[in-house]
């Protein structure tokens, strides 16, 4: 059996950033296993630019952006196997994977880090009704056609869905000289990035409808149209309001689910609400010595804070291999209150915070002029003014060491996050 | 000239097209889409082996339910096909439904039904423990199964090929005129001849009978909708759990599928147009509903698939299959084959065989017939060490290709190479699973696309869905902004 300190599986900017650090803090036996044929993960199809503003102070394109980490993980030897497929993991971290020149092989790590990205919700799981035909694509596979295999999937295309990728897929198209007949979503607000509504939207006139959905697929062979509607506050489609609209094609970007599948085999916990595993401030999972950063833990949008998130779980691999980590301490959980959908890490180990720690979260509404209020047992631990927040931006807090103290200079149980709108 | 022409590549028409390999004689069945179970009721339906229960003493469907029920076993082992004999409930919840329950068995035991039993409510909770508490009794027939609905066509077919009938697709049937004896059978390309015209044509077996003989009749559709929920949600059922039945048919289901997902469904409603294959947001609704008084627990939103299958009922007396020959000497019928025909399809197949001697074509058995299909290769349910011998054989197994269900290169061209292989993303689907999982192709599809387009020699622009016009891509990149200048450039600026 193979031995490594560190395996790393995915080579996207999650492993790549991961597996940098690792070295960089000294454990150089490090194995990143990735099943495509090339590093990067999805940053590959995202040639647009905007990546790296935070990491880099520069505006980068996705492939570029994943250049900087393959430079340096090339310049520091780390090996990394291409093509190959990890098919499941133990909870005593051994890795199973495929590829075609050593057929199944089984690695034995000292520590693990998840790094396997998510994929894209499809049809089934929002249910529209309708015919099945083709033309019906989620907006990542379109990403994959129109950018790396160099096809187009449509001539006239409606994208049901206002998150990034159905924005930047939407310049995208336009650029390619099809035709984007209107970008649908169901929520009253987008879920992308103001700035992305504003550069792939705005300035090429493609309307955004909001607080609509499709409800019908209409065609046999090929997509011939869809039934959109305005919907209630209850999000139901109000169907004097339908309207037919004629397109070749549907594109579906309705939101990323984290891909835990190999996750779960090693029994690692995961979190109902945001579909990755549930971690401490070292990105640390409920099984020892298996950590999780990037996309399979919570989706991102924006790439630099998935560096930043691969460079705590390194840190904390190489510390779990040299001893450092405390397995045993004062645990405090950290909760989502009333405008929080979710926190993560969702729980500290007071003995392992070195200075401060940092959480990220999202509101589950659009607030102006409000308050992240964090609270223990009524008491309110720190305050931050936001200006405005949308479910579509993350939000990242951070709470210096003492602060998870009471009066008495305990840690305490738990804090919860709210917001407080004046 | 055929001795034999099938009309329709569904479980029906496969099943006699492999039945009828096994005589000398010169076999051809045309289907309109490009593939087996490909347009029909044999790809959207319930996929149950039912037990046969249900059927009117006396009845077609009764006999040929029973009969077929029994035949799967071994064909299942000799096409190496998945079922399973999970067992079936008919589940009441309520003292009325009870009565109804005691009509069924005796039904059953009419019909020559083994294995079945009236069990009480704890007996149902031991089997079916998710099963809602207000469980009152059920009727268990241990016989009833669960089957892969394509994956059965799929192997009747190619093993039919292999020995020896002829399969012609992307071809529809248009008209058929007898002359000396000889069917001229027309499609909207060619024209085939032959003695004997068997129509298995489902939907449009009306069309096809009211072509060629004067007694006409018609098929009226009736569809049912489905959800297909995760395979997470696959615990919730060990057998096929029915309702009491109604007029429209079964009632609503929930079943295990042999791949281990939950299935939903189906809803029953007569509609007045064949192709309206479409789901419907009420349909879901009421399939959930509906599946809901059996089992309470499943979460809908745990939905991978939705789709529509159509029944084909027939206008006539006591809704029986119409099987037999037609008043035009040669021309035999299989029509009308609505539930239980999936379970019946091997059985139809043999009683077709019987009413072509009859009708006087000689048929000699052929003694290299084999009724062994070449196995298939199923990466995921191999061990290690086989997995190892086969990559080192051929590496194209070492690579998976889907994802959700670990499907390789070698599975996927393997099903394109075979006899009656895929030709298109769907396919490829039905045949190894591939864009069948959680991610519903996501991933995939696009390697399978660059797959089928390698192997059968074709441009990636021409790689389709499911045949027809069903192209996945439109054009290449930059292609419609290359148009759009050279537009401007002839117009001049
Ligand atoms: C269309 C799109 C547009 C975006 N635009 C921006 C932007 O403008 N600016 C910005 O900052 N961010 C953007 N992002 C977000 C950012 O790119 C992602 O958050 C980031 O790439 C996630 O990194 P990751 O490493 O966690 O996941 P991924 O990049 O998805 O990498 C995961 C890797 O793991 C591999 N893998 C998975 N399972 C296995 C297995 N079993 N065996 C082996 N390998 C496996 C995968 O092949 C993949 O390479 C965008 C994202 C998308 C999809
Ligand atoms: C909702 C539903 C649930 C069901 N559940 C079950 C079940 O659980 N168990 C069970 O045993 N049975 C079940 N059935 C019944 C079973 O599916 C059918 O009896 C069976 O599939 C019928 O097969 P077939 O070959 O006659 O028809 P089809 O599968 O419809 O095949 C007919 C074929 O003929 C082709 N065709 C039509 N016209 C032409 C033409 N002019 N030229 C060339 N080709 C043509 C079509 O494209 C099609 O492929 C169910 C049916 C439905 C609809």
């Amino acid at each position: 059996m193979m031995e490594y300190d560190i395996v790393i599986i995915g080579a996207g900017p999650a492993g790549l950033g991961a597996a940098v650090e690792a070295y960089e803090k000294g454990v150089k036996d490090i194995l990143i296993i990735e099943r495509d044929s090339y590093p990067g993960g999805i940053l590959q199809q995202c040639i647009h630019n905007g990546f790296g503003l935070i990491e880099f102070k520069e505006e980068l394109t996705g492939p570029e952006y994943a250049e900087r980490f393959i430079e340096k993980v090339n310049e520091y030897g780390i090996k990394i196997m291409l093509n190959t497929m990890v098919l499941n993991i133990s909870s005593e971290k051994i890795v199973k994977a495929v590829n075609q020149e050593k057929g199944v092989m089984e690695i034995k790590a000292k520590a693990i880090i998840l790094a396997m990205g998510c994929r894209e919700r499809p049809r089934g799981a929002i249910s529209i009704p309708g015919t099945r035909p083709a033309g019906i694509f989620t907006a990542g596979t379109a990403q994959r056609y129109v950018n790396m295999e160099g096809y187009m999937p449509g001539k006239e295309i409606v994208i049901l869905g206002s998150g990034d990728i159905g924005l930047i897929m939407a310049r995208r198209f336009t650029l390619e000289g099809a035709i984007v007949k209107a970008v649908v979503e169901l929520m009253p607000y987008s879920s992308g990035l103001t700035r992305n509504i504003v550069q792939c939207l705005d300035d090429f006139g493609i309307p955004l409808l909001l607080s609509h959905t499709v409800i019908e697929i209409h065609g046999k062979d090929r997509v011939k149209g869809v039934t959109i509607a305005q919907v209630d506050a209850n999000r139901k489609p109000i169907l004097r309001t339908a309207k037919y609209i004629s397109c070749d094609t549907l594109i579906l970007s309705v939101g990323l689910i984290p891909e835990n599948e190999l996750s779960k085999s090693a029994g690692v916990l995961l979190d109902p609400v945001t579909g990755g595993p549930i971690v401490n401030e070292s990105m640390e999972t409920n099984i020892e010595g298996i950590f999780a950063c990037g996309n399979v833990l919570q989706v991102h949008d924006l790439v630099d804070n998935v560096t930043k998130e691969s460079r705590i779980a390194a840190d904390s691999a190489v510390k779990y291999i040299k001893g450092l980590l405390k397995q045993e301490g004062k645990f405090i959980n950290a909760k989502a209150g009333s405008g929080i959908r979710y926190v993560v890490p969702q729980i500290v180990n007071y003995d392992n915070i070195d200075d401060k720690v940092k959480f990220h979260m999202r509101p589950i509404d659009v607030f102006k002029n409000a308050y992240i209020s964090v609270k223990s047992g009524g008491r309110e631990i720190m305050r931050r003014k936001m200006q405005r927040m949308t479910p579509g931006e993350m939000i990242l807090i951070e709470i210096k060491k003492d602060k998870f103290l009471d009066n008495d200079l305990h840690p305490v149980d738990d804090i919860t996050f709210e917001v407080e709108v004046v | 000239m055929y001795d034999v022409i099938i009309i329709g590549g569904g479980v029906v028409g496969s099943a006699i097209a492999r039945e009828l390999s096994k005589y000398d004689i010169k076999v051809l069945l045309i289907e309109k889409e490009d593939d087996v179970a490909s347009g029909g009721a044999s790809k959207a339906n319930s996929a149950i082996l039912h037990a046969g229960y249900d059927p009117v003493p006396g009845t077609l469907k009764a006999k040929l339910n029973v009969r077929g029920n029994e035949m799967f076993d071994e064909l299942c082992k000799d096409l190496d096909v998945p079922m399973k004999r999970v067992g079936s409930l008919v589940a009441a919840f309520s003292q009325d439904e009870v009565e109804s329950l005691y009509k069924l068995y005796d039904r059953g035991l009419k019909n020559g039904v083994k294995k079945m039993s009236i069990i009480s409510a704890d007996m149902v909770k031991e089997i079916e423990p998710n099963i809602n508490d207000t469980i009152v009794a059920a009727l268990y027939a241990k016989t009833a199964g669960i089957i892969c609905p394509y994956g059965f066509v799929i192997a009747l077919a190619e093993n039919a090929a292999q020995n020896g009938v002829e399969f012609i697709f992307n071809q529809e049937v248009m008209s058929v005129n007898k002359e000396d004896d000889i069917f001229r059978v027309k499609t909207q390309d060619r024209e085939y001849f032959c003695k004997y015209l068997i129509n298995a044509a489902g939907l449009y077996a009306d069309t096809i009978n009211n072509m060629v003989s004067d007694k006409h009749f018609s098929i009226h559709p009736r569809k049912g909708e489905y959800l297909i929920l995760d395979k997470e949600e696959g615990y919730l059922a060990n057998t096929v759990i029915f309702q009491v039945p109604t007029k429209m048919g079964k009632g609503i289901l929930v079943s295990p599928t042999v791949d281990g997902n939950l299935l939903i469904g189906p809803t029953s409603e007569d509609i007045n147009n064949k192709e309206f294959r479409k789901t419907t947001a009420k349909g879901l609704e009421k399939a959930i509903k509906g599946a809901k008084k059996s089992v309470e627990k499943f979460n809908e939103r745990k939905t991978i698939t939705q789709f529509t299958g159509v029944r084909a009922v027939p206008d006539v007396e006591g809704e029986d299959f119409i099987i037999g020959e037609s008043d035009v000497k040669g021309f035999i019928n299989v029509a009308g084959i609505e539930s239980p025909g999936f379970t019946s399809s091997p059985a139809i197949a043999e009683m077709v065989r019987e009413i072509l001697k009859e009708a006087g074509l000689n048929m000699v058995e052929k003694d290299d017939f084999n009724p062994k299909r070449k196995p298939v290769i199923r990466f995921n349910e191999l061990t290690d060490v086989e997995r190892n011998e086969l990559i080192k054989n051929n590496p194209a197994y070492g690579k998976i290709i889907c994802r959700c269900e670990t499907v390789t290169e070698g599975e996927i061209i393997d099903a394109i190479r075979r006899p009656v292989g895929a030709k298109s993303i769907d396919g490829v689907k039905r045949r190894v699973r591939a864009g069948m999982g959680r991610c519903q192709g996501g991933f995939c599809s696009p390697r399978v696309l660059e797959i089928l387009s390698r192997e059968l020699n074709i441009d990636p622009l021409d790689v389709t869905k499911f045949g027809g016009k069903s192209n996945i891509l439109t054009a290449k990149s930059k292609e419609y902004v290359i148009n759009a200048c050279k537009e401007i450039l002839k117009r001049g600026v």
